[in-house]
């Protein structure tokens, strides 16, 4: 699958797809508990956490600041062990950071700025060896015209906008076609505008591709027209509190009643209980 | 809309008036005026900074002739033409490139030997948290002595030779460099760091492929403190015996003028110094800036 021409992903994905949400999940998580350590304490971030994603799922992650839904995410990237529970990809129980599980996060920096937008796409590909060397150049071009950068091929990060530098990322993870592509608040650092267009484009790459996503966010509205289920976390420390659908609400539906009903009743289970919730934790 | 603005009015509250709405069907491209204009030769010439620390050199070399004619004692204010012409004869003659040579290569033999220590010690300090703090300590040791205070030590394990002067040369870079390289490491943002993890980048090569072009400029500065220092404290240890290594360098050429009393010659080497200095500043450490730190946006 990993290795397989984009172009065949879509067409295969329909059949294969059916069956692989009732067999196996590409994605599972199990009773996952993760801490993490400050200088004074041991802070639990989550707790006995469980959820599966499927195949080409947009699967969002949602909740207030404190939930550990950040920590959750870089857990499944492999740069947090948890405590208690597996997660594990394909099958195969995480251990550590890998390209099979490509991340885009929130902060531009992520870009290589000694690299030009071409070089950034093509590094990760070279280093992982993921893909024969005669395939990079094209295959890393084919997706920064997915994301419309044709023209900045040979411009280095510092010359974008950060629109355009959280492209460049997506379209880095992308091109490496992972099990599952992981964002962090991707589109949290821009302005409104550009937030609104990245949304739509991503959604767009997906419906060309039918791509894996895990999306973190803390925007009940952009959960749900971004996800296509969604997992709602309690804070301090993150809780399951439920998991919903929301496949049928995309960007067209905003507005509409039954969009502003999921995103109240979304309100509702978030803020239920602690509604004066301290957000010291990010 | 309308309503709710005159609840606001009812309640004795200031709101701005409603006034009528327009859209502009399109926007006539009628002529704008000045949509670029190029600036002046000499605002052009003012922005280049070359242009300017030429301007800067030129008056300082004024203000030297003056004083020299001012003070007119040769033998301890030489004329800065005096001075230029000791130093082209001493260069035609051979006598000044020959020292240069031999000051050059201690030099170059030292500086590199330290950078590779510096390289090798950080990368392996970079790798775990003990390591860190064997090389912080270290470098706040080591740092603030100078390198120079470490001769006689060295004169009595390795003699009056090159490997003394190698050994100092070495101390003087080994620790400015690692304290840069260090820091520059440490200041590698996060999500730089697990980008690189991401692609499967584990110990050296994520030091090589991340680390290291991430932290460029402090190393580059590192490496440009580095020089500076070794220079220093070569020139001063040649002072101090120089000659006795066989052939001098430079920092003996400027001993033995003064003992000649040829004060002029005296001020050629020390120029000579500087001058090196400044070539290696401008061709060296600035091309290597621009080409790599200031192209990528890394630095201003």
């Amino acid at each position: 699958m990993r290795a397989m021409p984009l172009a065949a992903v879509p067409s295969q994905s329909a059949s294969t797809a059916a069956l692989a949400t009732v067999a196996d999940p590409i994605l599972s998580v199990n009773g996952v508990t993760l801490q993490y350590t400050t200088q004074e304490s041991v802070v639990t971030a989550s707790f006995r956490v469980s959820f599966d994603v499927h195949r080409a799922d947009r699967y969002v992650l949602l909740g207030p600041s404190g939930c550990g839904k950040s920590t959750l995410l870089k857990a499944i990237g492999g740069f947090i062990d948890p405590v208690e529970g597996v997660i594990s990809v394909g099958g195969r129980k995480v251990r550590g950071p890998g390209p099979d599980r490509m991340m885009v996060f929130q902060e531009f920096d992520q870009l290589m700025p000694w690299k030009t937008v071409e070089e950034n796409i093509t590094y990760p590909m070279l280093v992982s060896g993921r893909f024969p060397k005669s395939e990079i150049t094209d295959r890393a071009r084919r997706f920064i015209a997915k994301v419309k950068l044709e023209k900045f091929r040979d411009s280095y990060p510092h010359m974008l906008s950060g629109g355009m530098k959280q492209r460049v990322a997506i379209a880095r993870g992308m091109a490496m076609e992972p099990d599952v592509l992981l964002m962090d608040e991707p589109f949290a650092a821009l302005d409104a505008l550009t937030r609104r267009q990245m949304q739509q484009e991503l959604l767009e790459l997906w419906d060309e591709t039918r791509f894996t996503v895990i999306f973190v966010t803390h925007s009940i509205e952009e959960a749900v027209f971004v996800g296509s289920r969604v997992l709602l976390l309690s804070p301090h420390p993150g809780q399951v509190r439920a998991e919903l659908n929301c496949h049928h609400l995309g960007m067209a539906e905003q507005g509409t009643p039954e969009f502003g009903r999921l995103c109240k009743d979304i309100n509702d289970m978030l803020f239920d209980k602690q509604l004066p919730e301290d957000c010291s934790h990010g | 809309m309308v309503n709710s603005v005159q609840a606001f009015v009812g309640r004795d509250k200031i709101c701005p008036p409603v006034r009528a709405e327009f859209v502009r069907e399109s926007v006539a491209k009628a002529p704008v005026g000045e949509v670029e204009r190029p600036l002046s030769v000499w605002a052009r010439i003012s922005n280049n900074a070359a242009v300017r620390r030429i301007f800067v050199l030129v008056v300082l070399g004024l203000v030297w002739e003056g004083y020299a004619v001012y003070v007119d004692n040769p033998l301890t204010f030489p004329r800065l033409t005096e001075v230029l012409r000791a130093l082209s004869t001493d260069m035609g003659s051979g006598v000044l490139p020959a020292r240069i040579g031999i000051t050059m290569q201690v030099l170059l033999v030292g500086y590199g030997i330290g950078i590779a220590l510096a390289g090798a010690i950080t990368i392996v300090a970079s790798t775990t948290r003990f390591g860190s703090d064997v090389l912080s300590t270290l470098t706040a040791m080591f740092n603030p002595l100078p390198a120079i205070a470490l001769l006689p030590l060295a004169l009595i394990w390795f003699g009056l030779g090159n490997i003394s002067l190698v050994f100092v040369i070495v101390h003087s870079v080994l620790w400015t460099v690692a304290l840069n390289t260090h820091s520059g490491f440490q200041s590698v943002s996060d999500t730089l760091r697990m980008a690189g993890r991401n692609f499967g980048l584990k110990r050296t090569r994520l030091v090589f492929g991340i680390l290291i072009p991430a932290a460029l400029p402090s190393i580059i500065s590192g490496l440009k403190i580095g020089w500076a220092f070794a220079w220093r404290t070569l020139i001063a240890a040649e002072l101090v015996f120089g000659a006795s290594s066989g052939k001098g360098g430079v920092g003996w050429y400027i001993f033995e003028n003064r003992n000649n009393l040829e004060t002029a010659n005296t001020f050629a080497g020390l120029l000579c110094v500087i001058l090196i200095g400044l070539a290696v500043e401008m061709l060296v450490f600035r091309t290597l800036e621009v080409k790599t730190v200031r192209r990528w946006g890394m630095q201003k």
